[in-house]
């Protein structure tokens, strides 16, 4: 069986969740801390939680805050962001934190994913890809939030970076993300249909329907979701809900919880 | 659950050979009001009332590493010869077994008649690894699952499985492109190839059933 994971994803800046649109314009979502416990509570699958702060200051502020996390959440904790080097991801495991995110190190260095999957096991590598349309209105990888063009093709890259050993995509169209129009689902499907590990649907969610496709439509893994649940009333148990009456296979019991 | 079971004076150490997610396994046994301590000193581990293995990463790192830090010895008399309630979790079940295909073949601590294996499959919608939530199948007899119910879902995340001998061995078993060993037990031995510690309420349900475990019980 292979049941799809509802995850949410949520955003560090300066020690606060923060969430925006299209990687810009951050507005203050709360305390991760009280964040994870919530999304604990409603039985969420996962967390993902990711740094945007990037400064030696912030990289502090997220190990404690993860050490926070794992010490209240029985759930599992992927967390990412400025992460360069085996060090980097040997102190986030150890503060609590299951599998890590890189997006930047990797694209500078791709070797990075294989010594990380060698190290840590490759399900602990979870391979972030950030892509939006360039001027020459193709989808390019971006790095550094958004900031920093690479030159790569988004489904040339996610095919490299599995052959390369990564454990996970984490695949995020930034035009797409906060604005709740829907994920990319042509890109989605096509890595989904490309790579034989789990791809994760980030970026976009603006109903309960958009889970359903990427899910069902797409092929992808899991569906990761942020802002639909910090600016309307839906929850974590009230997606389950809805992909369980379409038939999505999910966990189902975790509405005991 | 006994009465003197989480007696002040008793201890559960954590064998810390810097493979991943410690933390985690002690905060989850500190909520059940067992005292931890997570640790890599023969002589704490002698004086350890459980041990928990727990572990995530490579197979071929994980075993160095407890030769590096000198663990194997002390391990091996203190759950094979003094019987003491031993809990493995996912690496920690692996590193179990005689030998691992992964990154080439390598030996594991062999206590359990089993090899660990990659999964392979022909059907591309079965990605590797296998992570997520999945159901188990249990033996009603094995006492890490009292109280829970059939196909309750845990927490997997695993490239590799443990291959059994013999069928007897495996305490549970999850479904993946096929059945694989979930869970094994053997005396004092257990080890689950998923994460309690991860696996809210009912993962917590299942350490505390360890830890209610007694040899006298079997």
């Amino acid at each position: 069986m292979i049941i799809k994971r509802i995850i949410p994803c949520l955003l560090l800046k300066d020690g606060r969740c923060v969430k925006g649109v299209n990687f810009k314009n951050h507005r203050d979502v709360g305390h991760p801390v009280t964040n994870a416990k919530v999304y604990d509570a409603q039985g969420a699958d996962e967390l993902i939680f990711l740094d945007i702060t990037a400064s030696t200051e912030g990289r502090e502020i997220l190990i404690e805050m993860v050490k926070a996390m794992a010490d209240e959440c029985f759930m599992p904790l992927t967390v990412g962001g400025g992460i360069r080097t085996i060090a980097d991801i040997h102190k986030l495991l150890r503060a609590g934190a299951d599998k890590v995110c890189v997006n930047t190190a990797v694209v500078e260095n791709p070797e990075f994913i294989t010594e990380a999957a060698q190290k840590f096991g490759k399900q602990c590598v979870v391979v972030s890809i950030d892509y939006k349309k360039n001027n020459q209105g193709q989808n390019e990888v971006y790095t550094r939030s958004g900031s920093k063009a690479t030159g790569l093709e988004p489904i040339a890259w996610a095919e490299k970076v599995w052959e390369l050993g990564a454990g996970e995509i984490l695949l995020t169209n930034i035009d797409k993300e906060g604005a709740r129009t829907g994920y990319d689902f042509e890109v989605l499907k096509r890595v989904a249909d490309l790579v034989d590990i789990p791809v994760i649907a980030n970026g976009g969610v603006g109903s309960l329907e958009d889970l359903k496709i990427a899910i069902e439509d797409c092929g992808a893994s899991a569906a990761a979701l942020a802002s639909i649940l910090h600016f309307t009333d839906q929850s974590v148990i009230k997606a389950r809900n809805y992909l369980i009456t379409q038939g999505v296979q999910v966990r189902t019991e975790a509405n005991f919880i | 659950m006994g009465s003197e079971t989480l007696g002040q004076d008793k201890m559960l150490v954590i064998v810390d050979y810097d493979m991943g997610n410690v933390r985690s396994v002690a905060k989850a046994f500190d909520i059940l009001g067992v005292k931890t301590l997570i640790s890599r000193s023969p002589e704490e581990i002698k004086k350890a009332d459980w041990l928990v293995l727990p572990g995530v990463g490579a197979f071929g790192d994980g075993i160095n590493n407890l030769k590096k830090f000198g663990l194997i010895e002390v391990l091996t008399t203190e759950v094979l010869k003094n019987k003491k309630p031993f809990l493995g979790i996912c690496l920690g079940l692996q590193l179990l077994a005689r030998d691992s295909q992964e990154f080439g073949q390598q030996r594991g601590l062999g206590w359990l008649p089993a090899s660990v294996k990659p999964f392979q499959f022909k059907d591309r919608s079965l990605k590797v690894p296998h992570v997520g939530w999945n159901q188990i199948k249990f033996k009603e007899s094995c006492p890490l699952f009292t109280g829970l119910k059939q196909e309750t879902t845990f927490y997997f995340v695993h490239s590799y499985y443990l291959d059994c001998d013999s069928p007897e061995l495996a305490a549970a078993s999850c479904d993946y492109g096929g059945e694989f060993t979930a869970a094994v037990w053997q005396n004092n031995i257990f080890a689950t190839q998923f994460h309690p510690e991860k696996s809210q309420l009912y993962g917590l349900k299942l350490l505390q059933n360890f830890i209610n475990w007694q040899p006298t019980s079997v």
